[in-house]
This record gives C-alpha cells, sequence and structure tokens, in this order.
C-alpha cells in the first residue's frame, strides 16, 4: 500500500504546488502508517522531492511528455498507480491538475474529491473537507472506493520539510497515442499568473477606466503581485478575461489580496476569500468588502495607492 | 453534427448559501435557480456553430422535476431538444455515468459542458464522461473552432493558453472566453413559446454503485472584524502587513 502524489514541473522545476501535494501526502500517508511515492515527469532534479517527504520518487523522462498531454499522464498515473498498490491518488489543483484528476478517476473507477482544504477528517470511512458552493461552504465527502484520488485546493495546506527515504526509480512505458495534440502554447511572458502568485492586487470599477491601471500595475510591480481585475473590469473590457477573478472567474488563494475600488460583491467575494489576507481600498465606507477583509482604507485611490507605491518602495529598499 | 450540451441546475450566484439545522443538506429555502454560468457559455457556443455550420443540439441535465425550468430555459435559447435523467445525483461521478449510458446510445459528435457547476464545484463530470465513452477531451476551454471534424480550441493554462487539436468525438469543458460575455443568449418571446412544444424526455437512471457521498455542510467562520487604518497612515498599514499579517 501507498500514498500516491503526482508532482508537475514547469520547465525542469518544481512549482510550489507540487510541494505543496508532496507535503500534504507525506502527512497523509503517515496517517496512514504507510510511505509516500511521489512521480515526476522532465524534472531536473527529483531528489528534491525528499526533502517534502517522498520516500519513492519515479521519475518520467520523455520527451513526448514536454508539453501537458492530460490523457497520457493520466495513464501513467493509472500503471505507476497500480504498480505501488496506491491507495490515495493525489493531485494539486492547478489547471493541468484539475484537468488531470477526473481522468484518473474515470480509468480507476475511483471516487474523486476536489478543492480539498486539510487531511482528512476520518480515515475510516474516509471523509474529507472540500470547498463546495464557491467558496461560500465547505462539504464533508466521503470517498469510499477502494482507491481514493484526492485535488489538493491551491495554498490550503502549505509546504512543510520532512525527511522521506527519497530512493529513486525511473519508470518508462509506452505511451498510448490520445488524439489530442498541443499545437502552439501561449505563456505570458514577464508576468507572474494569479494561479502562482502569493499576492495580487486587483482593480474594479472604482478606478474608472483602464487608462488608470498604471497604479494597479505599479503596485503589483512592487510587490512582485500578479494583477487581476472584478467581473464588470472584464465585461466592460478594460482587463482581458484572463485577470476577471471571482465565482465565475479565475478563483485566487493567494497570501495577500489587495482589492483597489472594488465593492466586494458575493460573487467576487467567494472567487478570492481562500486568500489569507485581504487588504480594501475603497472610497465607499459601506463597501461591502469591508465586512470580509482584514485589513482596510477608506479612501480615493489615486491618493492612497501613488503613496502605497512609493512607500512599499521605501519598506523594500531598507528591508533587503 | 449532433452536439449534447450538459446542463447543471444551480442556485444564483447572488444567493446566501445555508443548510437544513443539522448540517445535512443545502436549504433551497428563497433559493432562485439558473442555468450554470459556465454551461451558459457553452449553450451559447453551442447555439454558435448551429448557426455557422448546422447542428442538432439536444441538452441533457440529471435531477429532478425541479431542474424542468433550465431545460426549456435552453430549448428557448435554441436547443431542439431536451433529456431529463430522472435522478438526484449523487456525485459527479454518478452524473457522468448517466450521461454516458446516453452517449453511447445516440452518439454524439460535440458533448459541452461547463467546467464546473457553481454549487459542488466538483469538475469532474467533462473528465469522467470522456473517460468513460473514450472520446477526445478538451477541459478549460477558452476559444473553439470547428473544421469538418477537427477542433482547433483553446485551453486555459496558468499563466497563459495553450491551442489543441483533437478530432470528433470530443468532450468540451468551457468556460467565460469560449463565448463573450455579450454573447450570452436571452430567450425571446418566439423562443419560450417554440421551448413549450419541443420534447422534453424523462428517463430513469441506470444503476450505478456509489463512489462518493455527502456527510454535510459548515459554513466558513465569520471574519474577525476589519481593522481599518487612516488613509493618511500608510506606515501604519504597512508595518501591519508586515509585522502582524507577515505578509510582506
Amino acid at each position: 500500500m501507498s500514498v500516491l502524489v503526482f508532482a508537475e514541473v514547469s520547465e525542469g522545476k518544481f512549482k510550489k504546488n507540487a510541494l505543496e501535494v508532496v507535503s500534504y501526502g507525506k502527512k497523509l500517508a503517515e496517517q496512514l502508517g504507510t510511505q509516500l511515492t511521489a512521480f515526476t515527469i522532465n524534472a531536473e532534479t527529483p531528489s528534491e522531492l525528499a526533502s517534502y517527504g517522498a520516500d519513492k520518487i519515479v521519475t518520467i523522462t520523455n520527451n513526448a511528455l514536454s508539453s501537458f498531454d492530460a490523457k497520457a499522464i493520466a495513464t501513467v498515473a493509472s500503471q505507476i498507480a497500480q504498480k505501488e498498490n496506491s491507495k490515495v491518488i493525489i493531485v494539486d489543483s492547478s489547471a493541468n491538475g484539475a484537468y488531470l484528476a477526473p481522468i484518473i478517476a474515470g480509468q480507476l473507477a475511483a471516487g474523486f474529491a476536489s478543492n480539498v482544504v486539510e487531511l482528512p477528517i476520518s480515515m475510516e470511512p474516509f471523509v474529507v473537507k472540500r470547498k463546495a458552493f464557491s467558496n461560500k461552504a465547505f462539504q464533508h465527502t466521503e470517498i469510499n472506493t477502494d482507491i481514493k484520488i484526492i485535488g489538493l485546493a491551491k495554498n490550503a495546506f502549505g509546504v512543510f520539510e520532512t525527511a522521506g527515504k527519497g530512493q529513486e526509480e525511473a519508470f518508462s512505458t509506452e505511451l498510448i497515442n490520445t488524439g489530442v495534440t498541443t499545437v502552439s502554447i501561449q505563456q505570458a511572458t514577464g508576468k507572474i499568473s494569479i494561479a502562482d502568485a502569493e499576492i495580487v492586487v486587483s482593480g474594479g470599477r472604482g478606478l474608472k477606466g483602464p487608462e488608470h491601471w498604471g497604479l494597479i500595475e505599479d503596485l503589483a510591480a512592487v510587490l512582485n503581485a500578479a494583477t487581476a481585475c472584478s467581473k464588470p473590469v472584464s465585461d466592460l473590457g478594460w482587463r482581458p478575461h484572463s485577470e476577471h477573478v471571482g465565482q465565475t472567474g479565475k478563483p485566487v488563494a493567494s497570501n495577500l489580496y489587495i482589492a483597489i475600488g472594488v465593492s466586494g460583491a458575493i460573487q467576487h467575494v467567494a472567487g478570492i476569500n481562500a486568500s489569507k489576507v485581504k487588504v480594501v481600498i475603497n472610497t465607499d465606507p459601506e463597501a461591502p468588502f469591508f465586512k470580509v477583509a482584514d485589513y482596510g482604507i477608506v479612501g480615493d485611490a489615486f491618493e492612497v495607492v501613488p503613496e502605497l507605491i512609493q512607500k512599499l518602495q521605501k519598506f523594500k529598499t531598507q528591508n533587503s | 453534427m449532433k452536439i449534447l450540451v450538459c446542463i447543471s441546475h444551480v442556485p444564483d450566484t447572488t444567493s446566501k448559501i445555508n443548510f437544513t439545522a443539522d448540517n445535512a443538506a443545502f436549504d433551497t429555502n428563497g433559493v432562485q435557480y439558473i442555468i450554470n454560468p459556465y454551461d451558459e457559455f457553452v449553450l451559447a457556443k453551442a447555439m454558435h456553430l448551429k448557426e455557422g455550420l448546422g447542428a442538432s443540439i439536444t441538452v441533457i441535465n440529471v435531477g429532478t422535476a425541479e431542474t424542468e425550468p433550465s431545460l426549456r430555459k435552453a430549448m428557448a435559447i435554441g436547443a431542439d431538444d431536451a433529456i431529463r435523467i430522472n435522478a438526484a445525483p449523487k456525485d459527479g461521478f454518478f452524473v457522468a455515468q448517466q450521461i454516458a449510458e446516453i452517449a453511447r446510445t445516440n452518439t454524439y459528435d460535440l458533448i459541452f459542458a461547463g467546467r464546473e457547476s457553481i454549487d459542488y464545484n466538483g469538475g469532474m463530470v467533462p473528465g469522467v464522461l470522456a473517460t468513460l465513452l473514450d472520446y477526445n477531451f478538451i477541459n478549460a476551454c477558452v476559444g473553439l473552432e470547428i473544421e469538418n471534424t477537427t477542433a482547433t480550441a483553446q485551453r486555459e493554462i496558468d499563466g497563459g493558453s495553450e491551442t489543441l487539436q483533437a478530432n470528433f468525438p470530443l468532450v468540451i469543458a468551457g468556460q467565460k472566453g469560449l463565448t463573450e460575455e455579450k454573447d450570452l443568449r436571452i430567450p425571446n418571446m418566439r423562443g419560450i413559446m417554440m421551448a413549450r412544444k419541443k420534447t422534453l424526455a424523462i428517463l430513469e437512471p441506470i444503476e450505478t454503485g456509489d463512489k462518493t457521498g455527502s456527510k454535510g455542510f459548515e459554513k466558513p467562520q465569520e471574519n474577525a472584524a476589519c481593522k481599518m487604518v487612516a488613509a493618511d497612515n500608510i506606515d501604519g498599514l504597512i508595518d501591519l502587513l508586515h509585522n502582524e499579517a507577515k505578509v510582506i
């Protein structure tokens, strides 16, 4: 028996999501009294996973998997799960993780719970706590199949260093022909993605027009943050859809979320609620966002934000 | 081209989410229901394909009779007919199994579903469905062109997008971007009248085992009161973020 995690790399390196699923998988394996197997594809230094608790590291090196082929990787995952006798399979909630997990579930006829936020509430029966109703509630879900699949919510568990045995083993297999081919990848360069960002700076209609977005971008630059916007802003075409965060946009689970000129409609808050610390800057003291924020400033963004940028720059120089 | 569009019937996005006294079930009291917003994007895309290339559109829902207004609305928007599998869905796997059963007999070229539903957010129906049917599958689709039986699609990835190609039969899990917000369809009176005459077939579910079960719900903890900082005390805010919240 074992617990299996998929540790994904981006350009050969492990992302935070990958280290988080390994950390989670290790704790879960300990609770089950078993070992953690991590599998990874085209990683530069797979041995890194041992520091986060991987007892066995199954490495796959295959150029055909240099672009993300969900079905091919799911098939590899299913094969490894069978070989390792894995009873729990854990995948992250990145765009690729969310693509992969349901395919593995279908292949193994396994129960799957997505958006899981903590270690299981109980092992017998196997019950996990997951986000539901677009972050407005949690559901306790029992998985009652022999093999259980968990989609771990982003930034919910954290990354922990624990020593694992780190025994490496290469795995090679004939890849199936999946019928979906990658033609090209359009990666925004020089920008931090909302999915990966520790800090997200978001603007709403209170900024009055797309010409004022320099404020948001400058604040994001000094904080090394991603930029985001509310739904009306993307609907008005001020900013691209890819920046829309909220219930029907991208979910945000950053450490710090700064909302400027966003009133805090229930749909917006649902999408960003998983962020740990929320700062709201708004002219309207009655803005609903203040009810769910941790820190608030009632003030004009056009005065507050430039000063914040300037003082943060000073703070950065002093603290670096 | 034969298209199947999977429709979820979900609480309106502005709904306050409450549970029954024992926290065992969602409290539907006073809740308005809508077509799942992600499904609206794929339905509008299906209509766009129907008008451009010619297609028949069937909409399907796994649910009890209360979900029928959403299927009628989908037909008012332009779907040709509807199927309701008469069962309270147990989980996403169950829903996928029921839809797969229909697709095996009716064979569709293209099956659309929203990326996830905004109530249970499982995000598993499209992927499991494609796997059970051995159809090609593209998740989080934000752009789609069809030429003969080949689809060229954009998928959202972390920090960008990716262009993929796949042949029919194909399952597409869509979201905003696949259709622009302004191109979403609103039924007109003629559509509503016509929808009344369209077929809504009610079928019984197939037997399946339970893979997961709901054991209850909880609401997030109330946020502690927001600490207000004066607009002329930016240093104070930076100090709080650094020393108290430890996020910068």
